[in-house]
């Protein structure tokens, strides 16, 4: 089954906030770190990210399930980088052989793998305290974006748990009918492509008769569609984006300051 | 409270040479209930597709006119509200009450106003959950009334309804035409199309029967068209109302034992549930929704790995294969010794005819090329899918599409079937074709189990019925022989 409601406490001060406004901040503050290559900033990021989780509602051990896969994608990148990379300036570390480690090396890796984290997270905070039927209803009511995509997608998101299902159906019915692969890697692939192939002709189908009747309902006429919920964009919700670009440009300016700030376009 | 008027109306899909439906003349005045049959293939959705103003000028080619209260139903389609056979399909929303009040929205209706009208439309037709329900966790009768509630809170003045019971088990529709029944008023017109006639006869005040070539065939008040041609109907797949089929008996006693489930089961959708399955034997499998019917059918099919007990294929049916439970066969090895039939066709069909779904089966279970030719042409011919041999399975009706699942599953011999839900949506003609066959295999010696919830299948050909999650024993039922099975209502 695939989750895909709020998980964390809604009544949290920063998950109650617009989901638009907590879009744009997530996207402001990660865009802002991406500017250095230092490992400062990010980490200094990761710092405050933690510290603002309990304000969103997400307990830690929530975040920390959420968030494993990055974890151990920025521990990839960092073992990957200080092994081989070709740049290998700065004083040498540890040197085992052939193996050199040194400082300019782990400074890289370290810094790619926290901006990984860094980048990653406000989008798991965000998407943790965010209803997506709320997401789509502030995207069209704070943000302007079409109801025919906004709604539209919430509609087709709704119906993606049931691919899941629909593919052990096939594969259980492809079995019924006389096919397997056996041990045979070939054939595993090509029946795996006709068991995509299947899940996408009724996908289409099913996409199709959920848009007819979404027509039928009057989706598509020319009148101006109303809300029957609510989202306000209010005073709370400019400050939450406003702060976040003022921590991100604190953040910045501390690594200035510290002399370790590496433009990205120098 | 809208009058509906075809004159000479017909309608061709583009790309296709044959049209959906043709010639129909017909004036509906505001406020009619009408039942709206014909043999499949009629053009009965066809037609409400026309007057829900859904078919795109562009689509295909219209003969004649069709107005609803003057207008094209392009025009009109603020009067005009529709509910599909699948509730999957209907429900945009992750919340009942945003579901309802979707359509209101699209039609501009104030915010202040869309929560009483979503509230008073959840009323009509007996919602008994409150507005943030999620629309997942509903059952597939609770989602249909959901459905009937979105299109009932726009207030139109024509309703029109495509088998809105078809998918859905005897609770669930009983439901939905018990919410139709005390949601409908006098200002409401209604076109309803439904296989089932005398559960739907309630509801209506006229019928109206479409001719398969084009045409009406009759139209009147439901006493006079049945008593006038209720036979001709019936003979056309029309589920007219009228004395139960004749059943089909057991020729013989019950043989051997082919399989037995000990505490099978698959936690959490399957409890352990000890069963046996005989050769020369019907087995019905009965059962709620949520039960595990369906799991149960994919475990004696061989098609699931148990999670709890195990299921022993007997060496009458798998031979040397006897020593190993069925779902570790190689699937050429099942495919010979076990049938399973979906209750969707369409996840079965994996080739681009009708001619090569046959022909795989046996080919995969290594039949030489002049054997395959003549177990396809036998089929061919028996189910009645000669004239589409060539077709590409998708593009089948829902009959054929069932034919063809049922003689895929044949086509391999294999000595026991197990059917889920096969007379599903199905018509009256297709229904007594697979009774027949069902019956003959049985005769012949082959095993039978069909998952299902149509108490006039069970009471036609079933010689033992088997109750899940009905009886904490869980076994029911008594040992062949021992007479018809009341339990089947």
């Amino acid at each position: 089954m695939i989750a895909y409601g709020p998980v964390a406490t809604p009544t949290a001060p920063l998950a109650r906030r617009n989901p638009v406004a907590k879009l744009a901040a997530a996207l402001l503050f990660s865009v802002l770190l991406l500017v250095t290559l230092d490992p400062v900033v990010p980490a200094l990021a990761i710092g405050v990210e933690l510290a603002v989780a309990p304000l969103f509602g997400v307990p830690y051990r929530l975040l920390a399930r959420r968030a494993w896969p990055l974890l151990l994608s920025a521990l990839g990148i960092l073992v990957t980088l200080t092994l081989f990379a070709a740049e290998r300036t700065g004083e040498p570390l540890v040197a085992a052989g052939p193996l050199v480690v040194t400082t300019g090396v782990l400074n890289t890796g370290l810094g790619l793998a926290l901006r990984l984290l860094a980048v990653a997270l406000p989008g798991v905070l965000v998407f943790a305290t965010t209803d997506p039927t709320d997401l789509a209803d502030a995207l069209v009511q704070n943000a302007k974006t079409s109801p025919r995509f906004a709604i539209g997608a919430l509609a087709a998101f709704r119906l993606v748990p049931l691919l899941a299902t629909e593919w052990q159906l096939i594969s259980m019915a492809r079995r019924a009918r006389g096919v397997d692969a056996g041990g045979n890697p070939l054939a595993r692939l090509r029946i795996f492509g006709s068991t995509a192939f299947t899940l996408l002709v009724g996908a289409i189908r099913r996409g199709t008769r959920l848009a007819t009747a979404m027509d039928a309902r009057g989706f598509d006429s020319d009148t101006p569609r109303t809300s029957a919920r609510q989202q306000r964009f209010t005073w709370a919700d400019t400050a939450l984006v406003g702060g976040a670009v003022l921590v991100a440009a604190g953040i910045l300016a501390v690594s200035v300051a510290l002399g370790t700030y590496r433009p990205v376009i120098s | 409270m809208s009058a509906v008027e075809l004159r000479g109306f017909g309608w061709r899909h583009a790309g296709r040479r044959a049209w959906a439906v043709r010639d129909v003349d017909l004036r509906i005045e505001h406020g009619e209930r009408v039942l709206l049959l014909g043999a499949s293939g009629a053009g009965k959705s066809t037609l409400l597709a026309a007057l829900a103003g859904l078919l795109a000028e562009d689509s295909g080619e219209q003969a004649g006119s069709v107005e609803i209260d003057g207008l094209d139903p392009r025009e009109a389609r603020e009067r005009v509200g529709i509910v599909f056979q699948d509730p999957q399909t209907q429900l945009v929303m992750a919340r009942a009450g945003d579901d309802v009040a979707f359509g209101l929205e699209n039609r501009g209706v104030a915010a202040a106003e869309i929560w009483p009208r979503v509230r008073a439309a959840l009323a009509r037709v007996g919602f008994p959950y409150d507005l943030a329900r999620p629309t997942a966790a509903l059952s597939g009768g609770e989602q249909q009334r959901l459905a009937l509630a979105g299109v009932l809170a726009l207030r139109p003045g024509l309703l029109l309804l495509d088998e809105p019971t078809a998918n859905l088990d005897p609770a669930g529709a009983t439901a939905v035409r018990a919410a139709l029944r005390a949601a409908l008023d006098v200002d409401t017109t209604m076109i309803l199309v439904e296989h089932r006639v005398a559960e739907a006869l309630p509801l209506v005040d006229r019928v109206v029967v479409l001719e398969a070539g084009g045409g009406v065939r009759a139209d009147g008040p439901p006493a006079e068209v049945f008593a006038a041609h209720g036979a001709e109907l019936a003979a056309a797949g029309v589920w007219v109302p009228g004395p139960p089929p004749a059943p089909r008996r057991a020729a013989a006693p019950a043989g051997e034992v082919l399989l037995t489930a000990d505490r099978l089961g698959l936690p959490p959708r399957l409890a352990p549930t000890d069963l046996w399955v005989r050769a020369g034997e019907a087995l019905a499998v009965l059962g709620p929704n949520g039960a595990g019917k369906s799991t149960l059918a994919l475990l004696l099919g061989g098609l699931l790995r148990p999670g709890t007990g195990r299921l022993a294929a007997t060496p009458a049916l798998a031979g040397r294969h006897a020593d190993q439970p069925p779902h570790r066969w190689r699937a050429p090895v099942l495919v010979r010794r076990i049938g399973s039939v979906f209750q969707n066709p369409e996840h079965q069909f994996v080739t681009g005819t009708v001619r090569a779904e046959l022909a795989l089966g046996p080919r995969r279970a290594g039949r030489t090329p002049a054997e395959v030719t003549a177990v396809v042409d036998d089929l061919l011919a028996r189910l009645r899918l000669d004239t589409v041999a060539d077709a590409n399975p998708y593009t089948l009706s829902g009959g054929q599409a069932r034919r063809l699942s049922v003689a895929t599953a044949l086509a391999t011999a294999p000595r026991l079937l197990v059917l889920d839900e096969p007379t599903f949506g199905q018509d009256r003609r297709t229904w007594r074709e697979l009774v027949d066959l069902l019956a003959g295999l049985r005769d012949a010696g082959h095993g039978i189990v069909a998952v299902t919830h149509d108490a006039d299948f069970v009471a036609a050909l079933a010689d033992r019925t088997f109750h899940l999650g009905g009886r904490p024993d869980g076994q029911a039922g008594e040992p062949p022989g021992g007479g018809p099975h009341g339990e089947a209502a």
